[in-house]
């Protein structure tokens, strides 16, 4: 393996130790990185958009400060990708939409202001399904993305971008959200760490908004630490946002430092019983389990536990999502920015005409299918029958969570039912949409999820491991997690990346 | 009884502005029949006396003071457009037969 | 096309008629409703936004708490019952002057429920209209049309969008069905919207300049054969923008309607708008479900809370009412209700009251800002407010005159003086050297003069012929540069024509 290999298969963590004894330079590092993205894209087509010279320059920046002795964070230097659906100024920002393509946001999203206040260079912006709308990321307009454990199958989604370039070591750390799952099934996929907060705990302004009521945005990483390094970097009251919640939070890296003590005694811990039989494959249930007993091991109590209401998820989000999505992508009209397409000859020129003829041509089927079933849902027959309903189960499912959360710490059960799949391999919506069965309550609920690898199946792709935790104990989830990753770890005397090939890496030219 | 007929996904199409043509018409029917089978079962779940949930987390809105900030420069206000005129966005004509 | 119209006095014999008014007020707020950015009416074109108010991807809106207590104290004033949950929702639909397609406003849980405005009529009696809700919600951006017949959306080539006042306050102010107005239906409409803006004045929640956008009504009007019968079709007649249109609006579609009632015919429900150049409304579109608003709660935004302790807070920081303010004030003044009337219509209330308050007699302020200023007013066509004098400037003279330092010619000719810029009344005062004359000598010289000038005059004075004596009288006051008291003069000059 060459150097430069070396460097950026490190963790975050480690990263940032080298940078701060000054053993390499944010220069060096970024540079490394993105001459990974140079070598591994064209197998792995993670970006819609580089932004190498930006990300130069951020690094130089950091580079001087550090020469004059100023007291940096943690993650200075250290570089991040950005899910394209989360808005950077003067760089393109797409959502993977033909209709928003070639737009160049005059603002930055709070979570990018955030990083480049700590000196985080961006190195471009990841590939996802359309507005975030799918699980595989092949609803993505320009290109699909290979999942770097085998470039034939998906990334999962709808960041998949994310989550394949932080596989890859393409970046070390990535941005991502998360609105049914799109954060951890990709995470689950790839072999990677992936976050979403308790809602209201990380910022939306400038996250392009999909289902304003479910979108969190969160990190993607290759360890817990290095996710909740960034976590940290991210999080916090936003008066731009009126859903952010006000107070002080926790250290997460600290909650993932106490957590690789591997003591959980005390810790109390259900098991999801309605998402580890049928539809789970039998292989991702005995990772999962797996992982139980190491928990078990660890000191903790375990007990199933059963949520009748768990499975009804997809059927209240599959009402809630689109309403949603159907309002946030009404601005999409062809009168401000993006995508402008006027009528056929024949057919009145009119600003309607060309609304409905832009949006028709702009957006891809799966957007304009939510779309239909999201205005279906509040119009005025529906209204009551469907979205009134769903957002009463979605009430009743919250006081489930709640009172379980009484009696225990954290829920785990699998991030998704299956590894990942063979691109064109899922053809009909619904049995998509069923690879979020597992992660769309914790959107539903508010409650702060994350997934981690559980070990390698049958066709060697990863399985994830998803534990969830009441609202606003986002440390607790890091704490186990944490536990359980080294637990993991030292069962395969390695982490899990290294069972990964990465040919990109081999090829890489030395200078 | 299907929930969605043909006529209907369109109309809804015209509600949520996108001009659908016969083929994505026809496709969307038949997919949404079968999500809207799926979607109905949630009646099967008591909800008597409970409230809708807008937000996951309680919160009350926070109100912000009414101090002005720097607003965005006309052209970057402009830059993203598909059509300007003397610092304002084009529209096509509004009134005409539909 | 014409319509066919029933006179109105007939109408009203054969049919009850129903209004309804959803007055929009804007709040007079430094920034936008969501977001940080100032509007100020007739800024450059797109010069005053934000993310938010440009609707940009991933923006998100914020409320303005100024915006929220503005619409308390204005929901108060028309006795509304405050909610202590209230909550925004989004009402959805496409328009180009739309930054996001859908409108910030509220649904089943106003800021501001049930209440009532008591206004006063001609006749002095007052009517109760009804308030269903007064809500909380965002302005759109503004439309100008290019092509077509001066301005006019019909048969425009296209438009212009200027997304300034698009996000700025507005107070939706929605009566019940407002029943039993009869014959004055139009006079209480027109005195319901004005009292309203009064109100928004006197709280400084509003600038209710009706020109600019500021106010502007939707009118809904309906016919039924008695008031025992159900309600019958409305119609809406769209962004009134004028007192006298919302007046013309509802005789309008009373006359209108009442035809087609009459030929046996049916009110359709749809949208009108009000055609100032025409005086008639016409037609738009049918109401259907083509206008299914699918409101529903806003996610981005939480539910806003207002205690009772707040409300009360609030209620404490209401200035008195206007209506009641008018009694006050005309039972101080001691003035009939003509005379009220013609300071209401003339604008001076305030001015009036202000100059009062600073220590001129009513019946002095009154002749002041009727007569000279008004006059003034008229000449310039500008509002009393815009000419450069102030109350103060008034009330000043009018100090002058009752310490006798001014006759009411001096008078006249400073309030001409400051009317013409040249500053304050003292200053003026003092610059032209004006003063009353009070040396009896010298005002008995210059009268001795006119008389022996004036040696015919003198005569037919001395005669017993009093008609010309303005004629000595004006001879002396332009000797004593208008110094002297015309009263003074003229009892000297029959003092010394007396035989």
């Amino acid at each position: 393996m060459s150097q430069k290999s070396e460097l950026v298969t490190l963790t975050a963590e480690q990263m940032s130790a080298k940078l701060r004894s000054g053993e390499i330079s944010a220069r060096e590092l970024t540079q490394a990185e993105l001459d990974v993205i140079g070598a591994a894209e064209p197998s792995i087509q993670a970006f819609l958009a580089r932004s190498s010279e930006e990300a130069l320059a951020q690094a130089d920046a950091v580079d001087k400060r550090r020469a004059k002795g100023e007291e940096l964070p943690d993650l200075a230097g250290v570089p991040v990708a950005v899910k394209d659906m989360i808005v950077t100024k003067g760089i393109e920002t797409t959502a993977a939409s033909k209709i928003l393509k070639g737009w160049i946001p005059p603002y930055d999203a709070t979570v990018v202001a955030r990083m480049k206040r700590v000196g985080m260079p961006i190195l471009g912006k990841t590939n996802l399904d359309e507005f975030a709308q799918g699980s595989s990321t092949e609803n993505s307009a320009f290109h699909p993305t290979f999942n770097p454990w085998d470039t034939t199958r998906v990334p999962g989604g709808s960041g998949g971008g994310s989550a394949s370039a932080v596989a890859s070591f393409e970046s070390p750390l990535a941005l991502g959200t998360d609105t049914g799952g799109s954060i951890r099934q990709p995470a689950a996929f790839t072999g990677t760490v992936g976050v979403k907060p308790t809602y209201g705990h990380v910022s939306r302004y400038g996250a392009i908004a999909m289902a304003s009521s479910l979108d969190q945005v969160g990190p993607c990483a290759r360890t817990v630490t290095d996710a909740a390094m960034l976590y940290d970097v991210i999080a916090g009251y936003d008066d731009h946002d009126s859903t952010s919640l006000p107070g002080k939070l926790p250290s997460m890296a600290a909650a993932a430092v106490k957590g690789a003590r591997r003591d959980l005694k005390g810790l109390r811990i259900g098991i999801v019983k309605e998402a580890t039989g049928d539809g789970f494959e039998p292989e991702v249930n005995a990772s999962f389990n797996e992982g139980v007993e190491l928990l078990e091991g660890m000191g903790a109590e375990v007990k199933e536990m059963s949520f009748p209401n768990f499975l009804h998820g997809i059927r209240v989000y599959y009402v809630i999502m689109p309403a949603e999505v159907s309002s946030n992508l009404a601005r999409y009209d062809g009168m401000r920015y993006g995508l402008r397409v006027m009528p056929p000859a024949g057919v009145p020129q009119t600003a309607a005409n060309m609304m409905a003829c832009t949006r028709e041509a702009g957006f891809g089927p799966e957007v304009k299918r939510r779309i239909i079933l999201g205005t279906y849902a509040l119009s005025a027959g529906k209204y009551d029958e469907w979205y009134g309903k769903a957002q009463r189960v979605r009430t009743v499912m919250i006081q489930d969570f709640a009172k379980a959360f009484r009696d225990i710490d954290v829920l785990v059960c699998p991030t998704a039912p299956t590894s990942a799949f063979k691109l064109g391999e899922i053809q009909d919506p619904a049995t998509m949409y069923r690879n979020d069965i597992a992660t769309i309550p914790a959107n539903l609920a508010g409650l702060p999820a994350l997934s981690i690898p559980s070990g390698l199946d049958g066709s060697g792709m990863p399985t994830g491991f998803q534990i969830m935790a009441a609202q606003r104990h986002d440390d607790t989830a890091f704490t186990v997690a944490s536990a359980l990753e080294s637990a993991f770890t030292e069962k395969w005397g390695a982490p899990i990346w290294t069972k990964m090939k990465t040919p990109w890496l081999d090829s890489m030219p030395e200078e | 009884m299907a929930t969605f007929t043909k006529e209907q996904v369109k109309r809804i199409g015209d509600l949520a502005a996108i001009a659908l043509t016969d083929d994505e018409a026809t496709s969307l029917e038949s997919e949404l029949n079968g999500l809207a089978e799926s979607i109905d079962e949630l009646n099967t779940i008591p909800t008597d006396g409970v409230e809708p949930t807008t937000n996951p987390v309680f919160l009350e809105a926070y109100l912000r003071p009414d101090i002005a900030a720097p607003p965005l420069d006309r052209d970057a206000a402009l830059a993203s457009a598909p059509a300007t005129e003397n610092g304002m966005f084009v529209a096509p004509r509004i009134l005409g037969e539909e | 096309m014409t319509e066919k119209l029933m006179k109105f006095s007939e109408a009203i014999k054969r049919f009850d008629p129903v209004f309804g008014l959803e007055v929009h007020v804007e709040l007079n707020t430094n920034t936008k409703l969501f977001c940080p950015a100032h509007y100020e009416f007739g800024g450059e074109p797109n010069t005053e936004l934000t993310p938010v108010s440009l609707g940009l991807p991933g923006s998100l809106p914020v409320i303005n708490r100024q915006a929220v207590i503005d619409g308390v104290r204005l929901g108060l004033a028309l006795h509304c019952h405050v909610n202590e949950w209230s909550q925004f929702a989004r009402k959805n639909y496409f328009y180009p002057d739309m930054p996001r397609d859908y409108q910030i406003s509220q649904a089943d849980k106003p800021t501001n429920g049930e209440g009532y405005l008591d206004v006063e009529l001609e006749d002095g009696s007052t009517f109760r209209v009804p308030i269903e809700r007064a809500h909380i919600e965002d302005d759109a951006g503004k439309n100008t049309h290019i092509g077509g017949a001066d301005g006019r959306i019909e048969g425009a080539d296209y438009s212009l969008v200027d997304y300034n006042r698009a996000g700025v306050p507005l107070v939706e102010i929605v009566t019940k069905p407002v029943t039993g107005a009869g014959e004055k239906v139009a006079e209480i409409a027109g005195a319901y919207v004005r009292e309203i803006r009064d109100i928004a004045r006197a709280l400084n929640v509003s600038n209710g300049k009706l020109e600019q956008g500021n106010m502007r009504a939707d009118v809904n009007v309906s016919l039924r054969e008695s008031p025992d019968a159900p309600l019958g079709t409305r119609s809406e007649t769209k962004n009134v923008n004028s007192f006298r249109g919302i007046e013309k609006t509802i005789v309008y579609e009373i006359r209108r309607q009442a035809a087609i009632l009459a030929d046996g015919g049916q009110v359709l429900q749809e949208t009108r708008h009000w055609d100032e150049a025409m005086q008639t409304t016409a037609g738009g579109r049918l109401k259907s479900d083509a206008n299914d608003y699918r409101y529903f709660p806003d996610p981005d935004l939480a539910m806003v809370h207002i205690t009772p302790e707040q409300v009360e807070e609030l209620r404490a920081t209401l200035p008195e009412m206007p209506l009641h303010r008018k009694h006050r004030l005309q039972k101080e003044w001691g003035l009939s209700d003509f005379e009220m009337r013609d300071v209401i219509n003339a604008g001076a209330l305030d001015l009036i009251d202000q100059t009062v308050q600073a220590g001129a007699t009513a019946s002095g302020a009154r002749k002041w800002w009727l007569g000279e200023i008004m006059r003034e007013s008229n000449a310039r066509e500008v509002s009393l407010e815009e000419l450069p004098i102030t109350p103060q400037d008034v009330a000043e003279v009018e100090k002058m005159i009752v310490g006798g330092k001014l006759n009411n010619k001096l008078a006249k000719q400073t309030v001409e003086a400051v009317l013409k810029g040249e500053g304050r009344p003292g200053d003026i005062v003092e610059k032209h050297g004006w003063k009353v004359m009070n040396d009896d000598s010298a005002i008995e010289k210059a009268v001795d003069d006119a008389l022996a000038v004036n040696s015919d005059v003198a005569a037919e004075l001395k005669a017993g012929n009093m008609k010309p004596i303005g004629v000595i009288i004006g001879a002396v006051m332009r000797a004593t540069h208008g110094q002297a008291d015309a009263k003074v003069v003229s009892g000297l000059i029959i003092k010394k024509t007396r035989v």
